[in-house]
């Protein structure tokens, strides 16, 4: 089953949480990662690697230099799940 | 024919280390103008506070000898014990001769046995690994391996990415035989699809095939750094198990920790994905040598014994990891304090 954006969005939540130690209430689909979450480049990956194994989609290094906001990430991983 | 001669193996150890920093310091708040940067930003990402960066008229040679005396004399050895030389390094600014003979004929022992060797921050465990072979069969007595690198000469104080990493120094250690075995199996490998994740270009060729185009650019060093962390952080760990493993070690046992030093992030990460225990002395000396690529974990043993003299003889598992993308760790027992 495709997952939806609703739940990739609650998954994406608790990494975030996890990593960056913030208020999973500030998280929403127009947050940047650098900007508005204190997620910086460096922890993007660990948002990434975590995100994978959540989700069991492959999130290519080029695509992750192009997800600035929450939603970028979210809709990769609805576009891309199986 | 058969060969006829004595294959019994001779156990090897690393007898000394020396290290050798250039003098001059220099602070985050001297790099931050150019690049539109912070301290904070910059302690925050990599940990480095500071680096030593060596003059114009300070050559790798220059350092790559200073350390190798003070390894030499510290091993209780005279220069000419030195029956081979293996120098990493990535920023030697000739193609031949090699390095290693510029630096014999420095040490004034000209007829030892010299080559480079090409692992970049992989290059000193690398080096490690083949001069404990090269002792255990015997190929050679004492082996010096060094680690230098004068990484300003490649970067680019411009580029954002990594202006405020690499930095220059040197160390080497002493391998020669012992009694017991102090050098355990090296566990190696590489991701070489990965290995446009760091550069150090444009070729030669470039400049032979495009005279008079003013816009190659010296070659620096650039690297996509969430690839690199990502292969660090993520591949590193098992590598450092399976060299734990091999070497008849856990985590648990373990004494020292000397990764090379890209990043003091990465150095967490590790630390906490192989679950070292408090108990386990990591270095850091990357916050304030910055990223010496090969000498850097040499440095850092340096550090580590001169800050803490009670690690002398410990054991250290050492994780050289970088360009190729190219890896090598192996557990090792550190020198024993010297007389000298």
């Amino acid at each position: 089953m495709a997952l939806t954006v609703d739940v990739v969005l609650e998954g994406i939540k608790e990494i975030v949480v996890e990593v960056a130690g913030i208020d999973a209430g500030a998280i929403a689909m127009d947050k940047k990662f650098t900007d508005d979450l204190d997620v910086d480049s460096l922890s993007m990956v660990e948002v990434v690697v975590a995100a994978e194994e959540k989700f069991g989609v492959k999130i290519p290094d080029e695509e992750v230099t192009k997800m600035a906001t929450v939603g970028d990430a979210v809709n990769f991983i609805v576009a891309n799940s199986k | 024919m058969v060969l006829n001669f004595n294959q019994e193996v001779q156990s090897a150890r690393i007898l000394s280390v020396g290290a050798y920093r250039p003098p001059r310091v220099v602070p985050n708040s001297e790099i931050i103008e150019r690049i539109d940067s912070t301290d904070e930003w910059i302690q925050q990402r990599t940990g480095i506070q500071s680096r030593h960066i060596a003059s114009a008229e300070e050559s790798l040679i220059d350092m790559a000898e200073k350390s190798a005396n003070i390894a030499i004399a510290r091993a209780g050895l005279k220069n000419e014990d030195i029956d081979a030389v293996i120098f990493a390094t990535i920023s030697y600014p000739f193609q031949a001769p090699s390095a290693a003979s510029e630096l014999i004929v420095r040490l004034g022992n000209p007829s030892a046995a010299a080559f480079d060797i090409s692992a970049a921050c992989a290059g000193f465990c690398y080096g490690v690994a083949l001069a404990n072979d090269l002792v255990r069969n015997k190929t050679a007595k004492n082996v010096l391996v060094m680690g230098a690198e004068k990484l300003s000469d490649f970067t680019d104080p411009d580029d954002r990415a990594t202006a405020f990493i690499f930095a220059d120094g040197a160390g080497a250690v002493v391998i020669g035989p012992s009694e017991d075995i102090g050098i355990g199996p090296t566990i190696w490998g590489a991701a070489a699809e990965s290995r446009e994740a760091i550069l150090l270009e444009p070729s030669y060729l470039e400049f032979k095939n495009n005279p008079g185009k003013l816009d190659i650019g010296w070659p620096n060093i650039s690297q996509q750094g969430q690839s690199v962390y990502r292969w660090a952080v993520y591949g590193m760990p098992t590598v450092a198990l399976r060299a734990l493993e091999a070497a008849g070690l856990t985590p648990e046992t373990l004494d020292v920790f000397i990764p090379h030093q890209a990043n003091d992030r990465i150095i967490e990460a590790l630390v906490k994905s192989i679950k070292l225990p408090d108990s386990v002395v990591v270095a850091h000396d990357i916050r304030t040598s910055g990223n010496t690529s090969s000498a850097s974990i040499p440095l850092a043993m340096d550090a580590l014994l001169a800050e803490k003299p009670e690690l002398y003889g410990k054991s250290a598992l050492l994780l050289g990891f970088g360009a190729g993308l190219v890896y090598a760790g192996q557990v090792v027992e550190l020198p024993f304090k010297p007389n000298n």
